[in-house]
């Protein structure tokens, strides 16, 4: 019974069975640079090393040349104007730009705002400051299968709500929000609509104008950009205002000062660039990768439960708790295959995802989950392998799980009485 | 995450899973911890004329650092008379397998599921009347 199973795989596969370098399924948490990307950075490193702020001579030229490339790069992916693009260090920091700017603003006109309490943290936690300075959030409830129910969404628009912010797609269970028709709403109510695209773009068509989004914030390390750079949209027409969070030398607009970082700049937009030429063929593959993972899943091991809407997703993602096992020894296991788990262990809290707690999961099932992320780079063969690993080490550890050997002898776990702890 | 050898080792290892017959006499069950708290451990004990632990077995939901110090307290407690069963504290445990302070409450656990299995095999040979399955009996009492 302790024997750990022997794992079938052919030869092909084994030689991908390696814990110093894992295969990579967590494409949701970063992604490689893609070697065309890292190409086109280099000579702004060294070469190229000017600043885009000095004007006076061809360094600062190539350089600010360079940058509003970029910019026109990513305004297009996401079908906006590069006037409205503003380079931040990431999304956090855009996202922070966002609704402090936008709150700060407008906090004349009212003190409201709505977000969902499956955001990410980056939105979350900024929410939180901005309920310390006196602002009023209302966290929308989502429903089981991870989408906002739109009529709750209008009923919970009042005469001083000033911004709403919304995860398009959702970083731990991919699930798509109704963005077309929450942009619609907010329009019709004069509120600003913030979106959080940093894991659609490059999955699937991001349109500022179809979506009405007047704030969106990006990030270029999920996209096979750099870690380190991000950019917010602001819509110009009709225009948004936001009040500088860093201030230092007017850069962007005056929105925010920093001496722009070219290399990263340059890998962005190259980025962005070819997230949309390859976002169809990606997308088209790897959705054939993760139907196999699922399938291959499902056939081998039993009591598996999927977490979010399986239609409104990208197919870069796939969140699935395997009941009666815990989702940090799981993931121990699992060391020759790199993913993330719903069950936050690690942390002193030993809290399960919230993401996962606000789609009405149980404690269990949510400390059980694992997320993985498939990405440009991810072969059959390492899903394969991942399947057969994946039955191998739930079987052990359900030999070793009290609540399996109780499930297996017809127990309800929910007929017990647990002590508390 | 970064695991000391020794909870590697109990973890990859488990040493003396499996169960026992709960209603034999001579086996004392202890269940405790909560499945919505991310552990659950059970602890069986089989103890012989003398009073002598002769076997243990356990099956534990949780962790590795939780795994791990149930594992390790099914060694400690074979051999062991009941009276010395229950001196083992979670701090011996801890430092052991060098658990990070997150995971000291794993080593808590395998403290109180011992002490749930004496306790429970305690009551059967007092003549207690068990009513209630062995597990909800220990799971309750255990805090």
């Amino acid at each position: 019974m302790n024997q750990p199973k022997i794992i079938e795989l052919n030869s092909e596969q084994s030689l991908l069975i390696n814990p110093d370098r894992p295969i990579y399924l967590d494409y949701q948490a970063t992604t490689p640079v893609d070697p065309l990307v890292l190409e086109q950075m280099l000579p702004f490193l060294t070469h190229d090393f000017g600043n885009a702020a000095s004007r006076s001579h061809p360094y600062g030229w190539t350089a600010e040349k360079a940058v509003e490339k970029a910019r026109q790069q990513v305004a297009d992916a996401i079908h906006a104007d590069p006037r409205e693009i503003v380079w931040t260090s990431g999304a956090t920091e855009a996202t922070n730009l966002a609704l402090k700017g936008a709150a700060h603003f407008y906090s004349g006109k009212g003190k409201h705002l709505i977000t969902l309490r499956t955001e990410h943290k980056a939105t979350l936690d900024t929410c939180r400051q901005l309920e310390r300075e006196g602002f009023e959030i209302t966290y929308l409830e989502v429903q089981e299968d991870g989408l906002v129910d739109l009529q709750a969404f209008a009923a919970a628009i009042r005469p001083d709500t000033i911004i709403a912010s919304v995860l398009y797609v959702n970083n731990e269970i991919g699930v798509i929000q109704p963005m077309e028709a929450i942009g619609k709403m907010l329009r019709a109510h004069k509120v600003l609509f913030h979106v959080d695209a940093v894991q659609a773009l490059g999955k699937i068509p991001v349109d500022v104008e179809a979506i009405q989004a007047d704030m969106m914030s990006l990030s270029g390390h999920k996209i096979y950009g750099p870690k380190g750079i991000g950019a917010l949209y602001v819509r110009r027409k009709p225009r948004v205002r936001v009040e500088a969070q860093v201030h230092g030398g007017g850069h962007e607009r005056g929105m925010r000062s920093g001496t722009l970082p070219t290399h990263q700049i340059v890998g962005m937009g190259a980025a962005a660039e070819l997230a949309v030429q390859s976002m169809e063929s990606d997308a088209k593959r790897i959705r054939q990768l993760r139907d196999r993972l699922l399938k291959g899943i499902q056939e081998r091991v039993e009591e598996t439960y999927i977490n979010g809407n399986m239609e409104h997703r990208v197919p870069h993602n796939l969140n699935i708790s395997f009941a009666f096992v815990e989702g940090e020894s799981l993931i121990m296991a699992l060391k020759e295959i790199a993913v993330s788990s719903g069950s936050a262990c690690t942390s002193a809290s030993l809290e399960p995802s919230y993401v996962l707690r606000a789609l009405g999961k149980s404690d269990e099932l949510a400390h059980s989950s694992i997320r993985f992320g498939i990405g440009r780079y991810t072969t059959e063969e390492e899903i394969d392998a991942t399947i057969g690993l994946i039955a191998a080490k739930v079987d052990k550890l359900r030999e070793l799980s009290p609540l399996w050997e109780m499930h297996q002898e017809g127990i309800d776990l929910n007929s017990i009485q647990w002590a508390a702890h | 995450m970064a695991y000391s050898e020794k909870v590697i080792d109990h973890y990859e290892n488990p040493r003396n899973v499996g169960a026992m017959d709960k209603d034999d006499s001579g086996v004392g069950t202890g269940m405790v911890g909560a499945p919505a708290c991310g552990d659950v451990m059970r602890l069986q004990i089989k103890v012989n004329g003398q009073g002598i632990i002769e076997d243990a077995k356990f099956k534990t939901y949780g962790c590795g650092s939780a795994i791990a110090s149930s594992s390790l307290v099914t060694e400690w407690v074979k051999g062991k008379t009941l009276d010395e069963a229950m001196t083992i504290r979670n701090s011996q445990i801890a430092e052991e397998l060098e658990l990070p302070p997150v995971k000291i409450h794993c080593s808590v656990l395998a403290e109180d599921a011992i002490k749930a299995a004496i306790e429970d095999y305690r009551n059967k040979q007092g003549g207690a009347q068990v009513v209630a399955p062995a597990e909800m009996a220990s799971a309750q009492a255990a805090h």
